[in-house]
């Protein structure tokens, strides 16, 4: 039985969507909710290119032989599925929608400090993908998204200039939307909106985007100097002109481990909402939550080179970085125990997002073990570039990111479009990714023991079994995708309109219309309530005592 | 298991099994502890539905179990990491008097070289019961030599040698794969370790051979006019080799380093990184004149002169008693 | 119906013409602004922190190498930039300093002195550029560097290859400063025109606060690439 309530609107009142139409007015704007849909649409679109690629990919390894399509096609195919999920979809992904969206609403303010730089980081992420879309069209990448030298400076012949570019310019739009939460956060919180009060949503983003900010630099000159050695031949990364190439991968994981914890940490965020929300109390364990964000953004900067304990590094450099690897995995435990905890005594309801959440926790807590298999050297070794480390990251990015975000789209939409989403549908699509996705990925740990290496397109005949397994998992999962698509672009137009809070949330972003006006609130919000006070929305009402805020 | 639809790779090294000892122990504690999550979620989700009236009883949080729940898994991850750190050492510490194989690596095959002198292309023949030490490095790009049936992985780079170690303990047939993208035919650049009983295995051996690396880079030594400088006494204008090889040597800038692999090859390619304390940097680089096969037999060589019995004027002969002398010392 | 206590101090302050209308007032607007330039200057040291990075591996592993090529650079020129910077750093306080004072005439003085010691910098960069040019420095296909002796070590030659790599990094960094430093001239050129116009008061100035900001981190990135690239293994 759904949760939400409904109550009908005589006369449509002005709303950030209704104040102004025209191409323009939504191209000009500097109102965080327009930019939040600006960016929905544009990455949703990245979504089903980037996912496109991966059918292609799992087409091709139905069969044993390469038979679908050329060895060059398939390098290009799953070098350009993974630049696009993570460059143009997973990095953007909450922050950009949900998290432009909802932070100054959640905080209390009108808007985010830098308006402009809001609307500047989306162009930066247009040009960025444009230019990554005209690259894949006129003969894209074949390098792996991973670049490694010197077969990307100085072997390959496909646009690694182009590519490397377009990424830039997108790391560009990434930092300045960490930098807008940041100086947000900090400065912008209405009266009474204490740090210890703040939606750990807001604690999320805000660990993400110190990893946007002091991360994204370091792969952005690491592009810098691919580009440079490529084109003018120099030799800093290539061994015969006296260069290192392990240089370049101490380069690149810098940011690149951190990046997957700017992946996560926001679907954390979205997930510890919607669990206080339906299960109808506030988080078990806030400060350990906030503060775990905050280790995980710090001891993710620590642990790169456990993506190189085969690379040629020594024995104990790779002895100090599984020792951290470690250490960055107990917060992230800590979250789901305090998740599981919340349920403790709470009074669920198992809407839609709670499903995603439910879906985000299982497949997580899998996802994150087997980040302790690839952590343990002598395990490492054996499964490291295999399917197994590829099951482990889709079990995070897919099981775990993605399935948060699609909770927070969920759980959100009512907000951000006025509408309701059928609730029905949204169960039964909640369901479909659940076993789409584990029919797709867990075979891949199968795969990966056995010895299956990653990058191929060709393979040996007992592997095969396996990847159909995982091949038709990933139609189900598709299907699974495309559900959401469809019936929130039907809920636009026919869903029932919604009311400004239908879940009985928690949360400033909930007092205002659905959908919010163009600056949020009337008044400023004086805040005197600490965060979660389901204890006082779900208090009966007495006679003559004020309605609970 | 089945054969057309194996669960679990083959176990042939004496790796395979503490690797294998290592991932069921994390399989055993990753399945008790998805487990207990999968349960708890299900049992609270079910016992704590929404029912009419029956409010949500906002508990706090409770810092004995948060700690209880930090510490406990974290002593677990280290014992894990203890344990994977144990495996990991061993795995990368090639036990002495290993069989050395040079291993080059290109796009898109796999060339081997046996001390002996055999050569293989995408395939390595070896013993049950010998420890194999492979020195590699590649052509061009990263490759990376992976044998799943050993549990031993190890990337190949352009400019440098690097070393991986196994002892195969099942005669069979094994996938190598290289597990580091390198271009188009990656997934192409397979090949076969061929593990033979030690007789068989012999003589496979003497079926045709270059005869043995190190006396092919002895010549290449003379061709090269290598021994006009590093002469076998103190006469030369160029350290003399003999017996150089593992040891520690002194540096004309002060630090002291140890004469492996990397070294040697270095001071052919890059003379005057690493000069010798008491002699001039006046070597000539041998860059662009030396193949890594010709690398690879040069290495050998300069090995060979520090190995017990081996004179200036009859290496070669006493290199041929020293392999033939580790060929009877298998057991 | 407002659900919290109604509050007045928004439409009691007095609206400055400079406040946008999402900051609750002016301070915070100050704040933010102020913030925002210091995160982002953040990015910019991580920026060059990868390039100082590489830099530091390769000048350890390449001693002697980087010896001779640092060598070969200017640290006359060197050094006189360095001065020339740190006089603009000087100009940008007193140009921030005239601004809170109301100081018209000095403010736009020290924003016009500042630009010209800003293209002086590039100026004598650009002479660098055109020495290196001229001696086949420039890494590529027409670099040599034969026969040059690692400094301390008169018998022993420099490396051509790790020599490339030193001025690869040499040019890498002095170009991405110099790049830098346009885009600085550029910002205070606006602010230049801004300043012309009126537009700053005592109560509002704070473009000049965050481009005087950036100015300054420009010039700290000039102080640490000078010693490391102009002064390493100098003798006497």
């Amino acid at each position: 039985m759904s949760m939400a309530t409904t109550t009908l609107q005589p006369v449509e009142r002005e709303n950030y969507l209704n104040k102004e139409y025209g191409a323009l007015s939504w191209l000009f704007t500097t109102d965080h909710k327009r930019i939040a849909l600006l960016y929905l649409m544009s990455i949703t679109l990245f979504f089903f290119i980037g996912g496109f690629f991966a059918l292609l990919i799992r087409l091709e390894l139905l069969t044993p032989a390469g038979d679908l399509v050329q060895a060059d096609t398939y390098n290009k195919l799953f070098t350009m599925h993974g630049m696009v999920m993570v460059f143009f979809f997973l990095i953007p992904s909450i922050p950009a929608v949900l998290g432009n969206f909802l932070v100054p609403m959640m905080i209390g303010a009108k808007d985010l400090a830098f308006p402009r730089v809001n609307l500047l980081s989306w162009y930066l992420y247009i040009i960025g993908g444009l230019m990554m879309l005209h690259c894949m069209l006129t003969g894209g990448v074949d390098t792996g998204w991973t670049f490694y030298t010197p077969f990307s400076t100085a072997f390959t012949n496909t646009k690694i200039v182009e590519a490397g570019l377009a990424i830039f310019v997108a790391g560009f739009s990434s930092i300045l939307t960490g930098l807008n939460f940041v100086v947000t956060i900090h400065r912008m919180r209405a009266p009474g909106m204490t740090w210890s009060r703040l939606p750990l949503f807001i604690w999320a983003h805000y660990a993400t985007s110190i990893i946007q900010i002091l991360g994204t630099p370091v792969i952005a000159i690491t592009i810098v100097l691919v580009a440079v050695e490529r084109t003018l031949h120099l030799g800093i990364f290539d061994p015969k002109l006296g260069g290192d190439p392990l240089l370049f991968q101490h380069l690149f994981w810098f940011y690149s481990h951190p990046a997957v914890y700017i992946m996560i940490l926001p679907s954390m965020g979205v997930v510890t909402e919607i669990i206080a929300c339906f299960a109808r109390k506030r988080i078990f364990g806030y400060s350990f939550v906030a503060f775990s964000s905050i280790a995980i953004a710090v001891f993710g900067f620590l642990v790169w080179a456990h993506h190189m304990f085969v690379a040629g590094i020594s024995i104990y450099a790779a002895l100090v970085f599984s020792l951290l690897s470690y250490a960055v995995a107990v917060p992230s435990a800590i979250k789901v125990f305090n998740w599981t905890a919340t349920l403790y005594k709470g009074s669920i309801h198992y809407d839609a997002p709670m499903l995603y959440a439910f879906g985000f926790i299982g497949l997580f807590t899998v996802g994150g073990l087997t980040g302790l298999f690839l952590a343990a050297l002598g395990i490492d070794v054996h499964v490291t570039d295999t399917y197994f480390v590829i099951a482990h990251f889709h079990y995070i990015m897919v099981g775990g990111a993605l399935m948060g975000y699609l909770g927070g789209l969920h759980f959100w939409w009512p907000k951000i479009s006025g509408r309701l989403y059928p609730e029905s549908w949204a169960r039964l699509a909640a369901l479909i990714v659940f076993l789409g996705f584990n029919l797709t990925f867990f075979p891949q740990f199968i795969l990966g023991y056995l010895g299956m290496p990653r990058r191929y397109f060709q393979y040996p005949q007992e592997f095969q079994v396996l990847n159909v397994l995982s091949t038709a998992g990933a139609t189900v999962l598709g299907v699974g995708y495309l559900l959401p698509m469809m019936y929130f672009l039907w809920s636009m137009r026919y869903g029932k309109p919604a009311p400004d809070n239908p879940w009985n949330a928690a949360g400033l972003e909930w007092k205002t219309t659905s959908p919010p006006t163009t600056f949020n609130f009337e008044e400023e919000p004086i805040v005197t309530w600490e965060a979660y006070n389901y204890d006082e929305l779900d208090a009966p009402r007495k006679e003559g005592v004020p309605i609970a805020r | 298991m089945f054969d057309n639809f194996p669960l679990w790779p083959a176990r042939a090294s004496t790796a395979a099994g503490s690797v294998d000892a290592l991932f069921i122990f994390l399989l055993i504690v990753s399945g008790l502890m998805t487990l207990l999550i999968f349960s708890a979620l299900v049992y609270f989700a079910a016992r704590y539905r929404h029912r009419r009236g029956v409010l949500a009883e906002q508990i706090e949080g409770s810092t004995p179990l948060e700690l209880t729940w930090s510490v406990i898994p974290f002593l677990v991850f280290l014992a894990i990491f203890a344990w994977g750190a144990v495996v990991y050492f061993k795995g990368r510490t090639p036990p002495r008097d290993s069989t050395e194989v040079y291993v080059v690596a290109k796009q898109w095959m796999w060339k081997l070289e046996h001390s002996e002198g055999q050569r293989e292309i995408n395939e390595l023949h070896v013993p049950v019961g010998r420890d194999v030490k492979l020195i590699m490095t590649s052509q061009d790009v990263i490759h990376s030599f992976y044998v799943p049936a050993f549990r031993m992985k190890q990337d190949v780079l352009p400019g440098r040698y690097t070393m991986a170690w196994f002892r195969a303990t099942k005669a069979g047939t094994y996938h190598l794969f290289c597990a580091e993208y390198c271009g188009t035919q990656h997934s192409g650049m397979i090949g076969s370790i061929v593990v033979m009983e030690p007789a068989q295995f012999e003589a496979w051996m003497s079926g045709g051979s270059t005869g043995p690396l190190s006396v092919t880079g002895e010549k290449i030594f003379a061709e090269l006019g290598c021994a006009t400088c590093h002469r076998a006494d103190t006469q030369g204008r160029g350290p003399n080799l003999q017996g150089v090889f593992g040891k520690p040597v002194l540096l004309e800038d002060g630090r002291t380093i140890t004469a492996d692999e990397n070294y040697i090859r270095e001071s052919i390619l890059d003379p005057g990184a690493k000069v010798v304390s008491g002699f001039k940097p006046v070597m000539p680089t041998f860059q662009g004149l030396v193949s890594e096969e010709q690398l690879n037999a040069l290495v050998a060589y300069v090995k060979s002169l520090s190995q017990p019995g081996a004179t200036p004027t009859n290496t070669a002969a006493a290199t041929q008693n020293n392999s033939t002398a580790a060929g009877s010392q298998v057991q | 119906m407002p659900d919290s206590t109604l509050v007045g101090l928004h439409h009691e302050e007095e609206h400055h013409p400079e406040l946008l209308h999402h900051f609750a007032d002016a301070q915070q607007q100050r704040d933010s602004a102020s913030l925002g330039m210091w995160i982002f200057l953040s990015t910019e040291v991580m920026f060059f922190g990868g390039l100082f990075c590489a830099y530091l591996i390769y000048r350890r592993w390449y001693f002697g190498d980087f010896g001779a090529a640092s060598k070969s650079i200017s640290a006359a020129l060197g050094a006189t930039n360095t001065a020339v910077l740190i006089c603009s750093s000087l100009t940008v306080v007193l140009a921030v300093w005239a601004a809170q004072t109301a100081r018209r005439r000095l403010l736009i003085g020290s924003l016009v002195i500042t630009m010209l010691l800003g293209l002086t910098f590039l100026g004598i960069k650009g002479i660098e550029y055109k020495e290196k040019f001229e001696e086949h420095h420039v890494p590529g296909a027409s670099f040599s560097f034969d026969h040059v002796p690692i400094p301390g070590h008169p018998d022993q030659y420099a490396n051509p290859r790790h020599a490339e790599i030193f001025f690869s990094l040499y040019f890498i960094m002095t170009g991405l400063h110099a790049l830098h430093m346009i885009i600085g001239l550029g910002i205070f050129a606006w602010l230049l025109i801004m300043a012309w116009k009126g537009r700053f008061t005592p109560a509002y100035h704070t473009p000049i606060e965050i481009g005087g900001l950036y100015w300054h981190f420009v010039d700290i990135v000039w102080i640490y690439l000078f010693p490391l690239l102009y002064l390493i293994d100098r003798h006497p």
